[in-house]
This record gives C-alpha cells, sequence and structure tokens, in this order.
C-alpha cells in the first residue's frame, strides 16, 4: 500500500475511533484513550531506536519530560502578552524540536561507544534532566507546576475531547513515519545497524550518521508526545513526569507487540495500554506495574518476536505477506520466525 | 554557600568512607560487566533485596546484619546462578544479548522494585546494631562508626574478591574466560559454567552490600534507582574490570557527591554521579586506569 | 608491473604498525600497489594480514604511519567513506546481516554505496543488478533466502559479492575460499580473474598455495607483523627466509 493511501486508511479510522468517543458519552474515554495514544507514540518512538537499530534508551521519561516542560516553559514566558494561550500544535512542535536536539546531542556524545553504553547513558540523561528541573524555579521545581486548561475549543468541544483528537493525529504521524523508515533506504541502513556494524560501515553505510537521524527523530517524536501532556494532567510534577514507569511501558510494549515493524509498538500499546488503564481502576497501580514487568520478562524470554512473531508462527506464513518488508529477527536455528 | 575547613574536611572523610561502601555495591558490577560483559542493571535491585532480608532477619532475631548478609551469601550465589543460567539460553546463546538481554534486566529490577513495594510498602526501614548510634570525635572531625564499619568491611571484601580472582584457579579461569573462551575450552574448563559461578559471585556481594547499605541509611523499594548510575559510573570510571580502580573510582565520587550536598544542597548530588558518567563515558570511556 | 612510480599507485601503505596494548600486530609494514594488479598476501595464522586488512580499510585505527588510496590520504577517514572511494573487503569470519535475505544483503551496498556515488538506479534495475552479483558466485537459486540457512562456504561466497556490490577499485578477499571444493576455488579464481581484467585491483589473502600461485602476478609475505618478502611468485617462494617461516612449517 502506498504511503498515500495508507494515510488515507489512516485518517478514516482516526474519525471513526473519534466519533465512536464522541458517541460513548462518557469523558473516561477520553481520559484513557489520551493514555494508550500516547504510548502508542512513545512505542513507536521508542522501536525506530530500539527495535529497528537495536539500540536500547532507558531515558524515554526524560524525553518526553523535556517535552511537557517546554510546554510549561512557553507557558510561563507567555503568560502575560498577547500569544496566550499558545496553541497545542505549536507547542508540540517547539517541544519536538527541544527534544530531537537533546537527541541528537546525547546520540553525538554517546553513539560512537557500544550500545550497552548507550543504553546506560540514557539512565544518566534521565536523572541528570530531571535533577536540572527539579532545581529550576522557574518550571517550579520540585513543588511542580499548574497548568490552566482551557475550557472549551471552538468546532471541537471540551478540551479534553480536544486533546485526545491532538494525540489521535500525533499517533497517525508517529505510525506513518515509522512504516515510511521501514521502506526506505534509511530501514535497510537501520536495520545493517542493528545486525552487524562493522559490516555496515565496510559496506558503505554511514553508521554514525544515521544512528543521529534515529535519535533525533525518536526524540522529537517522544518531546512532540510530551508536549500536551501539562494540559491533560493540569499539574506537573518532576517525580511522576520523569518516573520510570514510562520506560518500562515504551520498552515493554514493542517488545511484547514485536519489534520489527510499525504493527508491533501499535498492537503492544493497545494491548498493554487498555489493560493497564483497566487495571489501574480494579487493582492497584503498583500490581500493575508488576504485571508489566512480568509479561515483560516473559514476552523477551519465550516470544523474543513478540505477538507478531507468534502470529507468524502460529499461521507458519511468510513474514513478506505480512510486512511490507522481509525483516525477520535472528532466531534458534531451526525454528520458524 | 558558608565555606568552614571543618565542613570541609568532613565532607572529604564521609565522601571517602562511603565511597569505600560504593565500592563494595559496584565489585558485583565490575564482576559482571567488567568481567563478563553482561549489562546487569538490575545489580542494585538485588542490593536492595540484601537490604531488606537483613532488615527482617534484624527485626525478628535482632541478628546483626552483616552477620545475616553473609549467612545469606551462598542463596544469593545460587540466585546469581539461576538468574545467568536464564540469561545464557535466552539471549547469549541466541546472540540477542544487546536488546532482550537488557530488557529482561531491566524487567527484573521493575519486578523486584514493585515486589518490594507490594510487600513491605513505601516505608523507609532500618536496622539496629550496637555500631549504628555512636560518632567517633577527633577534634572538629566526625566519624560516624555507621559509615566507618560498612567502609572496613567492604574494602575487606574487595581485598577478598582481589585475592580470589588472581590467586586461585577459578578466579583466574574468570578473568581468563573475558579473553579468551576458546583457550579455556581446549585446557577442559568449561567456559559456560566458569561463567555462572562469577555472575553467581556478584550476586552474592550484592547480600553483603544490602546489609552495608541499610546501615548506612534507611532504605525503601526505590532507593536501587539512585545506585545504577551510580554503580555503573564507578565501574567504567574505575577501568571496568579493575578491582582497585573501583575502589579508587568509588572513592572520588564518594567525595565529590559529599561536596557537592554539603556546599550546594542534596537536591544536585544525584547529578553529580550520572553527570560523571556521562562525561566519563563521552570523554574517556577506557575509565581512569583504563586498559 | 612492478617498479611504477608512486604516484601510479592505488594503494600505498607507508611504514604502518598497529598495537594491541603491548602486543605489536603490526610494524613498519610498508606496500605499493599499482592499480590493476593481482596481488596475493599470505603468511602464518596470527602473522597480521586480517589486522593490516582492517587497518588499511578503516576499520581499526593504526597508531603509526600512513594508507593513501587512490592518490588521497585516508587516515582518519571512516571505513564507510573508504568504500565510498572504492576500497571494498570481504571479511575472513563472514559477517552477513542476519536478519536480511540474501538479495537485500546484496542490495545494501549497491543503495549505500553505489548511489554515494551519483548512480540512481530505478528498483527494478537494483534487483537485476543483485541477481546477477549473486548469480556470478552460484548463489542466485537462493536470492530470497536467509543467511542462517547457507553453508559456512555459501556464506564466503555471499561476503565476496557483497564486497563487490560496492563496485570498488581495490578489492580485497579475505581467505574467501577457505573450504571450497576444487572446482569451486576454480570458480571464485575465475572470477576474480575476470574482476581484475574489468579493471579490478585485488589483493588476495589465502593459505591455498594453488590458487595464491595461479592468481597472483605479485606475493607479499607476512610473518609476525613483519613484511620478510615482496616480489614475482617464484622469486617469494625461493626466498630462504620465506621457506624457513612459513613454507617449513
Amino acid at each position: 500500500m502506498r504511503t498515500p493511501a495508507f494515510l488515507l486508511v489512516c485518517f478514516v479510522i482516526a474519525g471513526i475511533v473519534f466519533a465512536a468517543a464522541v458517541a460513548a458519552g462518557n469523558d473516561y474515554v477520553f481520559f484513557a484513550g489520551y493514555v494508550v495514544l500516547q504510548y502508542i507514540v512513545l512505542s513507536t518512538a521508542w522501536n525506530i531506536l530500539g527495535g529497528y537499530c537495536g539500540y536500547v534508551n532507558f531515558g524515554t521519561a526524560a524525553f518526553f519530560a523535556v517535552g511537557a516542560y517546554s510546554t510549561v516553559a512557553v507557558y510561563k514566558l507567555m503568560a502575560d502578552s498577547d500569544f496566550y494561550p499558545m496553541p497545542l500544535p505549536v507547542l508540540m512542535l517547539v517541544g519536538g524540536v527541544v527534544s530531537g536536539v537533546i537527541g541528537f546531542g546525547m546520540g553525538y556524545l554517546t553513539l560512537r561507544l557500544r550500545g550497552a553504553f548507550f543504553a546506560i547513558a540514557t539512565l544518566a540523561l534521565a536523572v541528570v534532566l530531571q535533577t536540572l528541573v527539579v532545581n529550576w524555579d522557574f518550571v517550579g521545581g520540585s513543588r511542580g507546576a499548574y497548568i490552566l486548561r482551557p475550557e472549551v475549543v471552538p468546532y471541537i468541544g471540551s478540551y479534553i475531547e480536544y486533546l485526545f483528537l491532538v494525540m489521535l493525529l500525533l499517533a497517525v504521524a508517529a505510525l506513518t513515519i515509522a512504516r515510511l523508515i521501514e521502506r526506505s533506504r534509511l530501514g535497510y541502513g537501520f536495520a545493517t545497524i542493528r545486525d552487524d556494524e562493522l559490516a555496515a560501515e565496510a559496506s558503505g553505510v554511514p553508521t554514525l550518521r544515521i544512528k543521529l537521524i534515529a535519535t533525533t527523530i525518536s526524540g522529537a517524536l517522544m518531546g512532540m508526545a510530551g508536549a500536551p501532556f501539562p494540559y491533560y494532567i493540569g499539574y506537573l510534577q518532576p517525580e511522576s513526569t520523569f518516573g520510570l514507569d514510562y520506560a518500562v511501558n515504551s520498552i515493554a510494549m514493542p517488545l511484547i507487540g514485536g519489534t520489527t515493524s510499525w504493527v508491533g509498538p501499535l498492537i503492544g500499546a493497545i494491548l498493554l495500554g487498555s489493560l493497564q488503564q483497566i487495571a489501574t481502576v480494579t487493582i492497584s497501580s503498583a500490581v500493575n506495574l508488576l504485571i508489566v514487568g512480568c509479561l515483560l520478562v516473559g514476552f523477551v524470554i519465550v516470544a523474543p518476536n513478540g505477538i507478531i512473531g507468534l502470529v507468524h508462527t502460529y499461521w507458519q506464513r511468510k513474514p513478506e505477506d505480512f510486512v511490507g518488508r522481509r525483516r525477520v529477527e535472528t532466531d534458534a536455528p531451526g525454528s520458524v520466525p | 554557600m558558608i565555606f568552614s575547613f571543618d565542613l570541609l574536611i568532613n565532607a572529604v572523610i564521609s565522601g571517602i568512607l562511603i565511597g569505600g561502601f560504593y565500592a563494595a555495591v559496584t565489585a558485583g558490577v565490575s564482576i559482571s560487566f567488567g568481567i563478563l560483559d553482561i549489562v546487569n542493571i538490575a545489580h542494585p535491585a538485588f542490593v536492595i533485596l540484601g537490604s531488606y532480608i537483613a532488615y527482617i532477619v534484624n527485626a525478628k532475631l535482632g541478628l546483626d546484619p552483616i552477620l545475616t548478609a553473609i549467612v545469606m551469601m551462598p542463596a544469593f550465589y545460587v540466585l546469581g546462578a539461576g538468574i545467568y543460567q536464564i540469561y545464557y539460553e535466552s539471549f547469549e546463546k541466541r546472540g540477542q544479548e544487546s536488546l532482550r538481554g537488557l530488557a529482561f534486566f531491566f524487567g527484573v529490577l521493575f519486578i523486584t522494585e514493585v515486589s518490594l513495594v507490594l510487600y513491605f510498602g513505601v516505608d523507609y526501614r532500618y536496622v539496629e546494631a550496637p555500631y549504628i548510634g555512636p560518632t567517633w570525635h577527633f577534634g572538629f572531625v566526625d566519624i560516624p562508626f555507621r559509615i566507618m564499619v560498612p567502609c572496613i568491611v567492604s574494602l575487606l571484601l574487595i581485598a577478598a574478591l582481589q585475592l580470589v580472582l588472581t590467586r586461585t584457579f577459578i578466579g583466574r579461569a574468570i578473568m581468563a574466560v573475558a579473553q579468551d573462551q576458546l583457550a579455556l575450552r581446549l585446557m577442559a574448563v568449561d567456559p559456560i559454567r566458569i561463567k555462572r559461578i562469577a555472575f553467581g559471585i556478584s550476586i552474592a556481594t550484592a547480600s553483603l552490600a544490602g546489609a552495608f547499605l541499610i546501615i548506612i541509611q534507611p532504605v525503601e523499594p526505590s532507593v536501587g534507582r539512585q545506585y545504577i548510575g551510580r554503580v555503573f559510573a564507578i565501574c567504567v570510571l574505575g577501568g571496568l574490570s579493575s578491582l582497585p580502580g573501583t575502589v579508587i573510582a568509588a572513592m572520588l565520587i564518594g567525595v565529590v557527591e559529599s561536596l557537592t550536598s554539603t556546599f550546594y544542597g542534596p537536591s544536585w548530588a544525584p547529578a553529580v554521579s550520572f553527570g560523571f558518567l556521562l562525561l566519563t563515558l563521552a570523554v574517556r570511556p577506557a575509565g581512569l586506569l583504563g586498559r | 608491473m612492478t617498479g611504477a612510480s608512486a604516484t601510479n599507485n592505488l594503494l600505498e601503505v607507508d611504514n604502518l604498525g598497529k598495537r594491541f596494548g603491548g602486543f605489536v600486530a603490526l610494524e613498519n609494514i610498508s606496500l605499493s600497489v599499482p592499480a590493476g594488479e593481482r596481488l596475493g598476501l599470505i603468511g602464518p595464522n596470527g602473522s597480521g594480514k586480517s589486522t593490516l586488512v582492517n587497518c588499511i580499510c578503516g576499520t581499526l585505527h593504526n597508531e603509526q604511519g600512513s594508507v593513501r588510496f587512490d592518490g588521497r590520504v585516508v587516515d582518519g577517514v571512516a571505513a564507510h567513506k573508504r568504500t565510498h572511494l572504492g576500497l571494498a573487503r570481504s571479511f575472513q569470519l563472514p559477517r552477513p546481516f542476519l536478519s536480511l535475505s540474501l538479495i537485500d544483503n546484496i542490495r545494501i551496498p549497491l543503495l549505500y554505496t553505489v548511489a554515494a556515488r551519483g548512480t540512481h538506479h530505478s528498483a527494478s534495475h537494483l534487483d537485476a543488478r543483485c541477481m546477477d552479483l549473486l548469480r556470478e558466485v552460484g548463489l542466485d537459486g537462493k536470492a530470497r533466502g536467509m543467511p542462517r540457512d547457507l553453508t559456512q562456504v555459501e556464506m564466503r561466497k555471499l561476503e565476496l559479492a557483497r564486497a563487490m556490490a560496492s563496485e570498488p577499485k581495490l578489492l580485497i578477499a579475505d581467505e574467501a575460499m577457505a573450504g571450497l571444493t576444487h572446482s569451486e576455488i576454480e570458480d571464485i579464481l575465475a572470477l576474480l580473474v575476470r574482476l581484475n581484467e574489468q579493471g579490478v585491483t585485488v589483493i588476495l589473502i589465502e593459505h591455498i598455495m594453488r590458487a595464491v600461485m595461479s592468481f597472483s602476478r605479485r606475493i607479499v609475505v607476512l610473518v609476525s607483523g613483519k613484511k620478510i618478502a615482496d616480489g614475482r611468485p617464484d622469486d617469494v617462494m625461493r626466498d630462504p627466509e620465506v621457506e624457513r617461516a612459513y613454507l617449513g612449517q
């Protein structure tokens, strides 16, 4: 399916989803749905660097929070100006750019090293950024920051419906970008970096440049997902914004769904996200996180190719029937991908 | 910032002592990451586990935490050996350790921490021991026993580890497995067995480190997270597999953290070790005493 | 062929040295390879042949000495740029892209090296080119297959085909013939000769003396990181030092 056609299908599905949500008549659907959509973006963004390139990012929260705090900074800067309140798409752009720059910088510092060092460095980044924010009074420091949410948005409805719609469109954008990458020369480049960087260099692949592209896109998308968050939550606190649950989820969802294509993070986010929304209401959030952790460990050991892999094994289909390009994870010899 | 000589000296001394303790926490990672090349970011979780076990035994039976930890070391060893076996079968054998192995340990870290929260709650726990209260006073220098005792025992632990690694057959085999697995096989030594033993030892050290931790400060499940970056920062700074390097790097970081905390406030302290880590990785990944 | 002036040489290695910690892997290696040459590089295991290749290609960084390719100094130039300049190598231990099919493995150098030089092919042209290359090494039947289903011998052929795919000026074939049958060796030799006749300079690293002798117009011998002989095959084989260090073993 060519990309314009894919986009059209996505818009149609998005339209149906939004209409269904409005028809449900319950604001909770929008609140819960927003979180799931947010995770679709975060997992897809993570997977661009993690699944396609093989570099693990433990600092999803850092990039997400940078987007959120950019919004807070702009909000406070503009509070007395004529531009208040800034439209959400502009804020998302700002968040995306700042996060993208940080992603680029991170990459430049650490991507010459092995993947393991990069992963540890992302952990360090998250803590350093959190400490910076906690000590920066302009954005509220450790006390947190309040964001006033406007009441209504013309043509669309309540503000939460607007947030939902915005995140829905961002999700469509993220999935389209991921799919576009997969089908392009860049996708091949990513795969060679995952498989064997030395051989990739010898074949003429500019590995550093490509890895930087991956970290920048990944970071930017995460920042864009974080930008509307202050409006969603109303009160932003460093502890929870930089929380480790963003990292666990953005890693667990692609690994459970399947890292080889854009479909994996989508499946993982919908399944795991919905599960968590239900669990948080019925059981405690700690048990919720325990379930995520156990599922992560379980899938990683038993089903390394995620749900996509299980589907293949069960239906004995060739991977190229399912996804646009033949890309199969390395498996134990003899087993079907 | 009120600069006073007393404050400075005390900050440096407590930094060095805490550094000794940090070295004990890092020793396990020097083995698992430095020698075996396994990125066990869940190591701090095992340390916290050790803390909680010391806490229960201390609360219920009144036993000394360090003694408890030593008794528990074989159990931790078995746990470590088991985890390595799972890691090897699932990831190392299939060549998947970079992505999935990392995610595996991350999941283990998470599961451990959340399980502790569910079982013990988020209240701070502490232990009682005769050396936790008193403090030595030398003029204006204060040395709390509760920091000094773990530091001394830590250094003993590291000395013992160094002896094992350099003087015993198993120890030298462990050092060798990092460099040349084929040569080991030709000597009829199974590299997988050696790695299992090494990883078991690495987790066993966590038991003791956990006891030290809860002696020095009250513990709650998320305390482990602060140590992830610290431990890898020290490990990398110290040259990955060098135990003496680890001690020096640990004390260095301990002192810098202590000075930052004293003169700039404790809210800046986490940024220190993690910032150090980023700096080291960017500038000199081989560490101070790098190989 | 030998005795060409310095400006004619495609590859110039000047006093190259490489150490790993305290271990000296290469010492004072100097080598000139004129365009169109068929050079054989031989030496016992561990003599530093692959290390030399790694330094020439940029996979490893040599602390001492200098490498000049096609008239320009390539010290410090990233490996992928050297490939763009026309330097290609196959790895001694095959390193295929395991998650890509064979045809996709071949596609990578075409996408990244050939395209970087300005030639843009349509998708179907690319496919055809990949199949041609696979056919040259006899792997066209397995084009859609995965590297893990290949035998060791087939993987070496894939290695060679992938190196050829970058349309190099200089191809370094690192032990591409290990484990091949007599007729397979003949096939690969014929392939390399064909390449050479099309203008590709070839450096052949091999242990199979028959192949080296029949292919090379010049032979360089490496022992323990030092070059001990450099000249016509017959002369080199008669050199007493070579006999003692290498052939006599």
